[in-house]
């Protein structure tokens, strides 16, 4: 486990730790940026050049403006007067610990029949684009079709009523 | 002898290697390279506010800086040490921490885009197999930067400046990855280097530069629309128009900071235009073939100044655009034209050579701009504006 | 421990801090914040396989890890399209004060 494994690992889950702790949802929104980046690296580690640079160019670019739109739109800078966690704060957090405590015991216990290190796959974008025209059309379209039902969708769910059909 | 001049950089990179052990030459190679990168575009950026600075002056009849140096010459420096100097004052509210960051993250995301683009023969930095997309995802991060700056100084202005900034970017990303795909599609690999490679032919002395096809034209006009719009360069600069919003996202910036961003606005438009020669202009290809004998990063910095001299043309000429006549330009005209467009090079790919498919592609696209300019001029919407989706 | 465990042990790591912050967070925002930070992980867990699985010519985990990119995003822009409708008609956007069906 590399040193590079272990400083991009610390960048994310920090990232991913601000992003639900901190008290700004502006700040949440950012670090949250932080944690995509992380992730995108680890994809680069991975030798999965693609789907990194597609993860900082939707996530980054898309997602994360997103978010701070929404959060800009709802008012949602100004710091709650109950507090930022909710009243069953408690059983959350012991669902999430105990849902880490179940991935970690089935991971460490089945890492003996774990593939080890493997050499690095030379995938360029003409197969990525190959296998998308050819084996994986359908989903291909299919996606097209949702983020197209998706755009319009949230347009409309997003717009004012019009002032007579209320 | 000729070949030598060409490779003159890759061979001086080379030489200061060949002093190290062979572990480290590598990693001292890229160091090399990045580091010309960082020193070469900052001096670019001085060369370019004289250029701006003087050519704005003559353009709008009057002087421009004439003191400090010969013609002004030594106002870049002057301007440098005037920005060094100057107080960093940051506002008692602001947010500190995104306040000092956004503007190293909008000179970072700006530097890195130079990592793909070939500058000469043999000269890029990284050459990667998806450099297109690592170009894009770096120009979708600079968007991040400005958000962050207009919004952590608890300025209206500032935020107004950020939302509007950031809203035109993200329309006219899609327009320049659009217009982009049409290249990307004739070459075939989304490698930078290859898509240079792939235009430097030439048919009786004439380069096979996609800019010299109907589909290239029409793509590279949007480019350059969309160029200038994610630039935040007039006549498309709204969100820092000083008569209407103070400076924008930058309101609050002053001394280092400030120039920071001027540095980060110039180095984007760098890379954008060095992003335009490469996928239209032929990159570092020669314009004539007998003109093959001059060194190819002489051409390739020749077309990123005159697009430079361009975008500076462009300032001085043209009247600003109000925000809401700037999307509504991009989604309802310029979108579908670019979606036309990659349909018009698809046609010219399948058409087989000849002077029938000039013809078709050609007729294709004027029809459809005219259709399209003739409708939108028949609307004349007079009466009180009503935005029903942007509430 | 192999590489391939320690890149499935962040996923679950991430995974987790993300499904606590969506089960304990009040605004609705935070609450899509951990939902896309779950998605992000499952996609992790998707390249960390292909890469050290079997077959990595076939592209399969890749593919997967790409479409739920779009997905996800097209998911995230509908969902704070959601957000921003409830606002407006409940003023606020804080989820433990929306506990009745009725408007």
């Amino acid at each position: 486990m590399s040193l590079v494994f272990y400083l991009i690992a610390a960048l994310t889950v920090a990232g991913g730790l601000a992003s639900m702790v901190l008290k700004n949802t502006v700040h949440c929104a950012l670090a949250l940026t932080v944690a995509f980046a992380g992730l995108a690296l680890f994809f680069l580690n991975l030798d999965a050049q693609f789907a990194g640079f597609a993860q900082i160019l939707v996530y980054i670019g898309a997602v994360a403006i997103l978010v701070v739109f929404a959060i800009l739109l709802t008012k949602g800078s100004e710091t709650p007067k109950d507090g930022v966690f909710s009243r069953t704060w408690l059983a959350g957090l012991a669902v999430a610990a105990a849902v880490f405590a179940v991935l970690g015991w089935a991971i460490l216990h089945t890492a003996p029949m774990l593939p080890g290190a493997t050499p690095a796959p030379a995938v360029t974008v003409e197969q990525i684009g190959q296998a998308l025209i050819g084996r994986y059309v359908l989903p291909l379209e299919i996606v097209a079709v949702l983020l197209t039902a998706a755009l319009i969708g949230a347009v409309i769910v997003a717009m004012h009523e019009k002032e007579g059909t209320k | 002898m000729i070949r030598n001049l060409d490779q003159i950089f890759v061979l001086l990179q080379h030489w200061l290697v060949s002093f190290l052990a062979a572990a480290w030459q590598g990693a001292a190679g890229v160091l090399i390279n990045a580091a010309a990168i960082v020193c070469v575009f900052p001096a670019l950026f001085a060369v370019a506010v004289w250029l701006e600075r003087k050519g704005l002056g003559r353009m709008q009849n009057r002087l421009g800086p004439n003191r400090v140096g010969p013609y002004g010459l030594l106002q870049p420096i002057a301007d440098g040490i005037k920005s060094l100097t100057k107080e960093d004052i940051v506002p008692l509210s602001a947010d500190t921490v995104v306040h000092f960051l956004a503007p190293v993250l909008l000179v970072v995301t700006a530097f890195m885009g130079f990592a793909v683009l070939p500058m000469g023969r043999n000269m890029v930095l990284v050459d990667l197999d998806a450099g297109l997309l690592f170009y894009f995802a770096m120009g979708a991060s600079t968007e991040l930067a400005v958000f962050m700056a207009g919004w952590s100084s608890r300025n209206k202005y500032s935020l107004l400046g950020a939302m509007r900034a950031v809203a035109q970017m993200i329309s006219y990303e899609v327009v320049l990855l659009l217009s982009s795909v049409a290249v990307v599609m004739m070459a075939g690999s989304l490698s930078l280097t290859k898509i240079v490679e792939a235009q430097n032919h030439y048919t009786w002395g004439f380069p096979h530069w996609y800019i010299f096809t109907p589909w290239g034209l029409a793509a590279f006009v949007m480019y350059a629309i969309a160029a200038t719009a994610e630039t935040n360069r007039s006549p498309f600069d709204l969100p820092e128009g000083e008569s209407e919003l103070v400076a924008g996202y930058h309101t609050e910036y002053s001394g280092f900071k400030f120039a920071l961003f001027f540095l980060g606005e110039y180095v984007a438009m760098f890379s954008i235009s060095g992003l335009g020669t490469t996928l239209f202009l032929g990159g570092w290809s020669a314009p004539f073939s007998f003109l093959t004998w001059v060194p190819s990063w002489i051409w390739f910095f020749s077309k990123l100044m005159l697009s430079i001299f361009v975008f500076i043309w462009m300032r001085g000429t043209l009247p600003r655009l109000r925000q809401d006549q700037l999307m509504n330009f991009a989604w309802k005209f310029v979108l579908p034209m670019c979606l036309l467009n990659l349909m018009v090079a698809a046609v010219w790919r399948f058409m087989g050579d000849g002077w029938l498919r000039w013809f078709v592609c050609s007729a294709i696209l004027i029809l459809a701009y005219a259709g399209m300019g003739w409708s939108e001029l028949r609307k004349k919407h007079i009466g009180p504006r009503s935005y029903r989706y942007a509430e | 421990m192999t590489p391939l465990a320690g890149y499935l042990l962040v996923a679950a790591l991430i995974f987790s801090i993300g499904l606590a912050g969506a089960l304990t967070r009040r605004n609705a925002i935070l609450v899509l914040i951990g939902i896309e930070l779950m998605l992000n992980a499952a996609n992790l867990n998707l390249i960390a396989f292909w890469r050290y699985g079997p077959h990595p010519e076939l592209l399969t985990g890749m593919m997967f890890a790409i479409f739920s990119i779009a997905v996800a995003a097209a998911e995230a822009a509908v969902g704070l399209g959601l957000v921003i409708s409830i606002h407006r008609h409940a003023k606020t956007t804080d989820l433990d004060q929306m506990n009745r069906m009725k408007g």
